[in-house]
Parts: C-alpha cells; structure tokens; sequence
C-alpha cells in the first residue's frame, strides 16, 4: 500500500516536472522574450540588461530551475500583452471560473444521478427512452453550440436571461462572487448549464448501466425476495454499490469542466481564467499560456492522483491485483 | 478444446472472408434504419463538400462576384436593394449564405479528415512499436500516452496551436493556420489509436502465424505492416470515424474560439464565430444555417461510428 502510494506520488511530481520543462521551454524558445517585454526604442545596454535580470545568460538548467523555483512561489513572470504580474491576473479572475465550475458541477452530479437512477428503474419507459434519445444528442452537441442555442433560446426570443457576463459581484475578501446578486445568480444560470450538460449526460448514462447491471445480481434478487421495498431495493442497495466507478470517473470529469470553462466562457463572455487563456493564445502572450498550463497541470494531476488512492482505499480487490501485477 | 480448431488463420481464404463479411456487414446496414439515414446525410454533405464549386451558385471567395448592397437578405427573399434571392439568405459583406456553408464544409471536413489520418497513422505505428517491441519502447510511449491521456484533448490541441503560431512569423499565420490545426488536433488524438492498436498487437503477437513468420526469418518490419496490422485494423475503422466526428467538432470549436481556421478560409466554426455577432440584431440565418449543418455533419457521423462498432463488434449484440 505504502509502496503503491509513494510510487504514484512520485510518478505525478515527474508529470509535474515534465510539464513544466513544456511550460519553461515555450517560454524561452517561443518568441525572444527580450523581444517581447522591450519595445521599439531600446539600446544595446538595454536589452544586455534584461537579459541578466531575466537570467538568460545562464545555462539553460540553471533557467529551468530559475523557472520551477518562481513557479513554486506563484511567479510566472509578467503577462506580455496587460503588463501585469500573471499571478495577479490569475487570482483577480479564478473565483469567476471556480463559482461556474462548483454549480456545473452541482447540476451534473445532482441531475446526473437522478435521471441515471431513473432510467435504469423504468429501463423500458416512454420517458426513460426519451431521456436516452435526447442525452445522445447532447453527446453530439459541441459545447458551444449548446451555448449559442440556450442564448438564442432565452436571451434573444425569450429575453428572460443575460446572455454575457457576470451580472453585479460582490467582494469578499478579495474574492468577488456572483452569488450574492441576484443579476449574478441570473448571469450564473445559461454558462453553468452549458458547461454541465456534457458532464450530466456522461454521469447519467454511465449511473444507468451501472445500475442495470446492479439490479441483475443476485443479492438484489434476495433483497427482493426478503420483501424489501422497492425503494429500499433501489436506492440502498442498487445504487449504493454503482457508486465507486462514478466516484471515480466524477472526480476526472471535474477537471474536464475547468478546461471546457475555455468554451463556455468564450461564448458567455465570462470574465475567468477560460477566457483569459484564450485571449493569451490569440495574442501568444507566452506567460500568460505557461502559468495556465501549470496550473491546469497541477490541478489535473493531483486529482488523478486523489482519485487513484481513493478508488485503491474504497475498492480492496484492486490492492490484490496491484500487488500481485508487481 | 482448442487443439481441435487448427489454426484458423493459416488456412483462411481472405477473399472470401471478405466476402461474407460484407454481406453480413449489408445485412446489419439494411436493417438499421438509423444507420442507413446517417449514411445517407453524411454522402450527401461530403458531396456537396468536395463538388462546392460546382454546386454553389457563388463564389464567396471571389471578391468580384460579391455586391455589398446584397448584405443581410433574409433567406428566400428578394433583397430590399437588388432584388436578388438567396436560398439561405446572405451575411453582412452580401456573401450567399448557402455558398459560404459549402465551401466551408470542405475546410472542416478537410481539417476533420486530415487529423484523424495523422492521428492514425501515428497512433498505428506507435502502437504496434509499443505492442511488438516491448520494453523501454512500450514503457516510454505509453507513458507519454497516459499523461496526455491526463489533458482533455481540445486543451492539448489548443496549446499545440498557441505554440505553432509563436513560431510561425506573423505574415505566414494565416496560411499556416489549417495545416497547424491539422497537426494539433491529429496529435491531440493519437492516443486512441495507439492503445487500441497496442492491446491487440500483444495478443496477436504470441499466435502462431505471427510466430510462424518470424521462423521463415521475415524482418520485425514485414511482420509487424504485413501480418499484424492487418488483423487489429477493424477495431482501428470504428475509432477512426468516431474520431472522425470528434474532430470535426475540435476544429470547429477551435475555429469557433478563434483559434483555429482564419477568416480568409472560413471553416464552419468560423462561420459560426462570425454569425454569433448577428444574433442579436435580428439575423439568425448567419448563425442558424451553418450551426444545424454543423450539427447534422457531426451527428451523422457519430451515429454511423457507433452503429460500426456495434456492427463489428458480435459480441455486444
């Protein structure tokens, strides 16, 4: 166990490393950042002096290490295009993306299971079978098109939603949220169910097969046969047990909303790290790009890593096997 | 049990096996309406995509054809300045709608088709590396393939493409722009293949027309084009036109972020990019059309992609 844990630990640090080496090269090599940061007018003894205060003189290890080392602090450099610290770019904009991301996530989870357990339960229903339609389409449905409808829907015919934005925030302590308005709780409803709508069909396809295969065992049958009640049957032992595979397959799919957020926030015009890393491919804003992808990575990983010890701690036949692959 | 069942590779007539194969494959087809529909949509689209300049009554791209008092024509009304009609209605510089969508359809389906046959074929070769080789080969491509396996797919290809347009000197961008795409999606999916193609070299590997081969001395090369790859390419056809549709909607969602294909080679996502900043003055056929082609093109071909796998596929019948 003990072994298991250090390995994937140190396996997620190399990834970790790996990316970052990706991030620090696209900062060096991409672009001249002297280029960059000096403008039209500059002299010889300026762009010498930048390149000792960047330390571009150094061996290139040395660099890297430079780079990890500013990374581990939160200092990747100053954003080409805004002439800001990224870091403080990214802490003014995260709780937009965090707040859409925590109700997607809600409603995915939430009216994912519930619609998975219900179709499973009336598994030859007219409105089981219609849910089951519907959900393949929105399979097919690119994220932003999704987007553009429910705008075009209840933004321009309907006028009942804001169709940008993120309505009136209120500060917290440095963290501006949305949910405290009521135009934010209304500018809050199209993005969240744009960008959870992917995840709610996935979450509730996967609740029903699980479930379907479930209730075809034998100790459902004896539950039954005990004359428990059909609800007892469903939900207290049915969906008890299909849980540990949408646990884990939940957990990855958070990290899939942060990095759709791109999407929704793009055609919501939400103002979070999304767009903000757009914006920054739009216009190779080299910083901004690294900082976002070490960000992501680190985020990316470590709930791998979370979710590969806890689904290792909740299912113990994997410990037999593992132990007995190595 | 098994010793009675020679091997059944060695003696297998493949013209014959191809043969029934098809017709058990015309059989499954005909009787899936769903399949014979999606088939249908997706031959017509791909032809209007490949004959768009026969088919399209203009040519967008042809400044000389454009007239600026066309812009914004509602579809299948005459315009208020010229009297001319337009199926689908025209955009703002007066370009006929339905034009743009075709030849705009042939970008995405061009972008689409290109990317998953780099994906393909490098998730073969790697594949079959990873699967026939073993060792250090299969420890560092998987590896590489699980940790991009971390990342969603669009973001990986966002930032190939981010990265490819630091390089590229900005006169070249736009030019560069759809083979960029092509690489970023293709090396974005790779690893579908590579798994896939992997997991049934190893058990096509230790059977003994493969070990047959290796004792005739034909090279690792032979074996593994000749021999192998052969027999794991039907599992490879149902994730190709699944790819197939997922690329399709990449490149339209990188279009549609405005990182992907230029304004000077609209692809439909641009289209809809473009038509998004319409929707509010009232000209939803700049949006609308494109979008629903979009969709039927994606649709069809995931529908024909899951019927595949399911027709190739008995034991999930």
């Amino acid at each position: 166990m003990l072994a298991y844990i250090i390995q994937r630990v140190a396996q997620s640090a190399l990834v970790l490393l790996i990316v970052g080496l990706v991030a620090f090269s696209m900062f060096r090599f991409v672009g001249d950042p002297i280029d960059n940061m000096l403008g039209q007018e500059r002299t010889q003894a300026d762009i010498e002096r930048l390149r000792v205060v960047l330390g571009l003189d150094k061996p290139f290890v040395v660099q890297y290490y430079k780079f990890l080392e500013g990374a581990v602090q939160g200092n990747f450099g100053v954003s080409y295009r805004q002439g800001r610290p990224v870091s403080e770019i990214l802490i003014e904009r995260a709780p937009a993306t965090l707040e859409l991301a925590a109700v997607s996530g809600f409603l995915a989870i939430s009216i994912g299971i519930a619609l998975g357990v219900f179709t499973a339960i009336r598994r030859n229903g007219f409105a089981a079978n219609a849910i089951m339609s519907i959900s393949l389409i929105g399979v097919s449905l690119p994220t932003f098109l999704i987007g553009i409808l429910l705008i075009y829907l209840f933004s321009v015919e309907l006028g009942w939603l804001p169709s940008f934005g993120r309505g009136d925030t209120v500060d917290i302590g440095g963290w501006s949220t949305g949910f405290l308005t009521e135009t934010g709780l209304r500018a809050l409803v199209l993005p969240s169910i744009t960008l959870g709508l992917y995840q709610m069909t996935l979450i509730m396809r996967l609740v029903r097969s699980e479930m379907l295969e479930v209730l075809r065992q034998d100790y459902i049958r004896f539950a039954r046969a005990r004359g428990l009640r059909e609800r007892a049957v469903n939900f207290r032992h049915a969906l008890k047990n299909t849980l540990v595979p949408v646990i884990t397959v939940t957990g990855l799919q958070l990290g899939s909303i942060i990095a759709f957020a791109i999407i929704t926030e793009t055609v919501f015009q939400w103002p979070g790290v999304g767009l903000l890393f757009i914006n920054a491919i739009q216009f190779v804003d080299i910083p901004v790009m690294a900082a976002y992808l070490m960000l992501i990575s680190v985020m990316f990983v470590s709930i791998n890593l979370v979710v590969d010890l806890l689904y290792f701690a909740i299912d113990p036949r994997l410990r037999a096997d593992r132990t007995g692959a190595q | 049990m098994s010793d009675t069942s020679l091997p059944k590779h060695s003696v297998k007539d493949p013209s014959r096996l191809r043969l029934a194969l098809q017709s058990d494959f015309a059989y499954q087809f005909k009787r899936s309406p769903v399949a014979v529909v999606s088939f249908a949509v997706t031959v017509i689209l791909v032809l209007g995509a490949i004959f768009a300049p026969l088919i399209a009554p203009y040519n967008p791209f042809d400044p000389a054809s454009l007239n600026l008092m066309n812009g914004f024509s509602a579809p299948m009304a005459p315009n208020a300045f010229t009297g001319d009609v337009f199926w689908l209605g025209t955009d703002d510089q007066g370009r006929d709608v339905f034009s743009t969508i075709l030849y705009g359809m042939r970008i995405s389906l061009f972008v689409g088709a290109a990317a998953v046959l780099f994906a393909m074929v490098l998730g073969i070769t790697l594949g079959l590396l990873a699967g026939y080789v073993g060792g250090w080969t299969e420890t560092i491509i998987m590896r590489v393939a699980d940790v991009q396996l971390t990342f969603p797919a669009i973001l990986v290809a966002m930032l190939i493409f981010g990265v490819a347009k630091g390089i590229t000197p900005v006169e070249y961008r736009d030019q560069m722009a759809i083979w960029v795409l092509i690489v970023a999606i293709g090396l974005s999916d790779w690893v579908q293949f590579a798994r896939v193609v992997r997991g049934a070299t190893l058990v096509e590997k230790n059977k003994e027309y493969v070990q047959a081969a290796r004792l005739i001395g034909r090279t690792s090369p032979a074996i593994m084009l000749r021999h192998i790859l052969p027999n794991v390419l039907s599992p490879v056809l149902v994730i190709a036109t699944i790819s197939l549709a997922l690329a399709i909607i990449a490149e339209a969602t990188l279009s549609f972020l405005g990182v992907g294909a230029p304004p000077t080679q609209p692809s439909l996502g641009t289209l809809i990019r473009v038509g998004q900043s319409f929707l509010f003055s009232g000209e939803w056929w700049i949006l609308l059309f494109p979008a629903g082609t979009l969709l039927s093109l994606a649709l069809s071909v995931n529908l024909l992609g899951d019927w595949l796998r399911d027709a190739l596929n008995p034991r999930l019948r």
